[in-house]
């Protein structure tokens, strides 16, 4: 980022060469330990999971159990987007396991043949319309969403909360004025918890994880559902674990645990 | 501008460490780009950008940029002579708190922006009473994020020059019954004149690129708030050609911007 304006190097007045040099070798020493030291404990041997921001809760549980489970093997999240998170295998991320929020993700990791084996759906979630908690502007239901004057936010259309609240709004007939659109549902909670948007269509497991929001309840018929599919990714650094990892997921245990954030079985 | 002076014409090999270091210095910034013109689809490059995505984020990148340019000068010039010139009390401290977008991570530089003018913000909440303005997810919200991370370009170019200034000039120019205003517009204003066309290239250049600041203030949505930094990274996810496309616009625009300013920095003495 470029040399600053010219003219602000002051001249230094001389001291002494000989303790100037030790104190550099001393600088350079300490860099490369510390730059070492992180080497050293990045991700070494856990299990690479890159799984959707909408798992965020549940998956910090399930890892722990997992781990319990299986003494020895630690479990490293990538949480985020199911469409970064999809970009990012696709282009070769040593990643163990994929977890989306939905099959048309999935489906395209496994178009480009980066997955090893079939996808298993482990937990389904429905979409929610969410207002930061009192519902400041009003809102009464999805219609509300094409009111201009209020600040609306969607996921991105990439993303499966994105596709899903799309679905849901098309199928009440709601063409939304939209403010803004995020890249995962989680940096879409954040805003409505801020209160800066009036409000958003999140999951139903976001809502119950936010005490800042709540949910204004939909109409019977409106609404969409999404699955989330689980894979073990195409060279995965430990296809083992990736394998019992999957498996954990579909255990009655992982159930209860999903169960208890609001997940539907598959 | 500054050209001339003395240069040597004697060419010096260097040591062999010093060749090896430097050369994987200068393939460690030619690789990405390499990658960028080895993987752009140019045979449809042109379908690429002449969309109406592409269009839009254009039209908003140039809009921001413009305007924070010119808000940074019309705050960033009287701001770089006050802490050239001035004699106030915490003034270190000012110019520390001014050169902070310039090492913050934007998206920190966001973050605070909208507790400060967001809608529950110490000041937005009130601006929004007063006026009805909501800075997030407008233009005008990119503006403010694009200028808080770009305008310390202006303002750190513009002191340096004015601190080398030889102050002389100003004093003999007052001695003649010029007013302070007509010092600082007729003498200080040209003799810094390089430094206010590089800074001022600079500190567009970084609002053109803002990306990190925009997003977490302003939001992302296109037609309104999605410049094409945040474009390149929405098409990242579902559209890998057009985020090739951009990026090549963008990289092509930067390398424009520094060509502009060869005297300054590519024919360095």
């Amino acid at each position: 980022m470029a040399a600053l304006p010219d003219g602000t190097r002051a001249a230094r007045p001389p001291g002494s060469p000989g303790a100037r040099v030790r104190w550099v070798r001393v600088g350079w020493a300490l860099v490369l330990a510390v730059a070492g030291w992180g080497c050293a404990q990045e991700g070494g041997g856990a299990l690479r999971v890159s799984a959707a921001a909408s798992l965020t809760d549940a998956l910090a549980e399930l890892a722990d159990a997992f781990q319990a489970a299986h003494p020895g093997t630690a479990v490293a999240l990538n949480l985020a987007g199911s469409a970064t998170l999809a970009t990012q295998v696709i282009e070769g991320a040593p990643v163990d396991v994929f977890l989306a929020a939905d099959t048309a993700t999935m489906g395209r990791v496994a178009a480009v043949d980066r997955l090893a084996g079939s996808p298993v759906v482990f937990a389904r979630n429905r979409v929610a319309l969410a207002v930061p908690a009192g519902n400041p502007a009003g809102v009464r239901g999805l219609a509300d969403l094409a009111r201009p004057e209020l600040l609306v936010g969607l996921c991105a259309a990439a993303v499966p909360c994105g596709a899903a609240a799309r679905a849901a709004l098309a199928g009440a007939g709601v063409r939304p004025s939209v403010d803004t659109e995020e890249p995962h549902v989680r940096a879409l909670l954040t805003r409505l918890e801020l209160g800066e948007l009036d409000a958003g269509i999140v999951y139903a497991t976001d809502v119950l994880a936010s005490a800042e929001v709540e949910a204004v309840p939909l109409e019977p018929g409106q609404g969409a559902e999404t699955a989330y599919p689980a894979a073990v990714v195409r060279d995965a650094p430990d296809p083992e674990a990736a394998r019992a990892f999957v498996a954990f997921l579909l255990s009655p245990p992982a159930r209860a645990i999903l169960a208890r954030y609001g997940f539907s079985p598959p | 501008m500054r050209g001339g002076g003395v240069r040597a014409t004697r060419t010096v090999r260097p040591p062999l460490a010093v060749a090896v270091l430097g050369g994987m210095g200068i393939a460690f910034f030619l690789l990405p780009l390499g990658a960028l013109l080895a993987r752009t689809p140019w045979r449809r490059l042109p379908g690429l950008l002449a969309t109406e995505v592409v269009a839009d984020a254009l039209r908003l990148s140039l809009a921001a940029s413009l305007s924070a340019t010119a808000l940074g000068l019309l705050l960033g010039v009287p701001l770089a002579w006050l802490l050239a010139r001035g004699d106030f009390p915490g003034r270190g401290l000012v110019r520390g708190v001014v050169t902070l977008p310039l090492v913050l991570p934007p998206v920190v530089g966001g973050a605070l922006l909208l507790f400060a003018l967001g809608r529950r913000g110490v000041v937005g909440g009130a601006l929004e009473q007063a006026t009805g303005i909501v800075l997030p997810f407008s233009l005008a919200g990119v503006v403010v994020a694009v200028t808080f991370v770009s305008l310390p370009f202006l303002v750190l170019t513009v002191e340096g020059a004015l601190r080398g200034l030889d102050a002389r000039y100003e004093a003999a120019a007052a001695t003649l019954g010029a007013g302070r205003w007509t010092v600082f517009r007729r003498v200080t204003l040209p003799m810094v004149a390089p430094s206010l066309v590089s800074g001022t290239v600079l500190t567009w250049a970084r609002a053109f690129g803002e990306f990190g600041a925009t997003l977490t203030f302003a939001g992302n949505l296109p037609g309104h708030t999605r410049t094409l930094p945040l474009a390149v990274f929405v098409a990242l996810e579902s559209d890998r050609d057009t985020a090739l496309a951009i990026s090549l616009l963008m990289v092509g625009v930067s390398l424009a911007v520094l060509l502009l300013l060869r005297d300054r920095w590519w024919r360095a003495p």
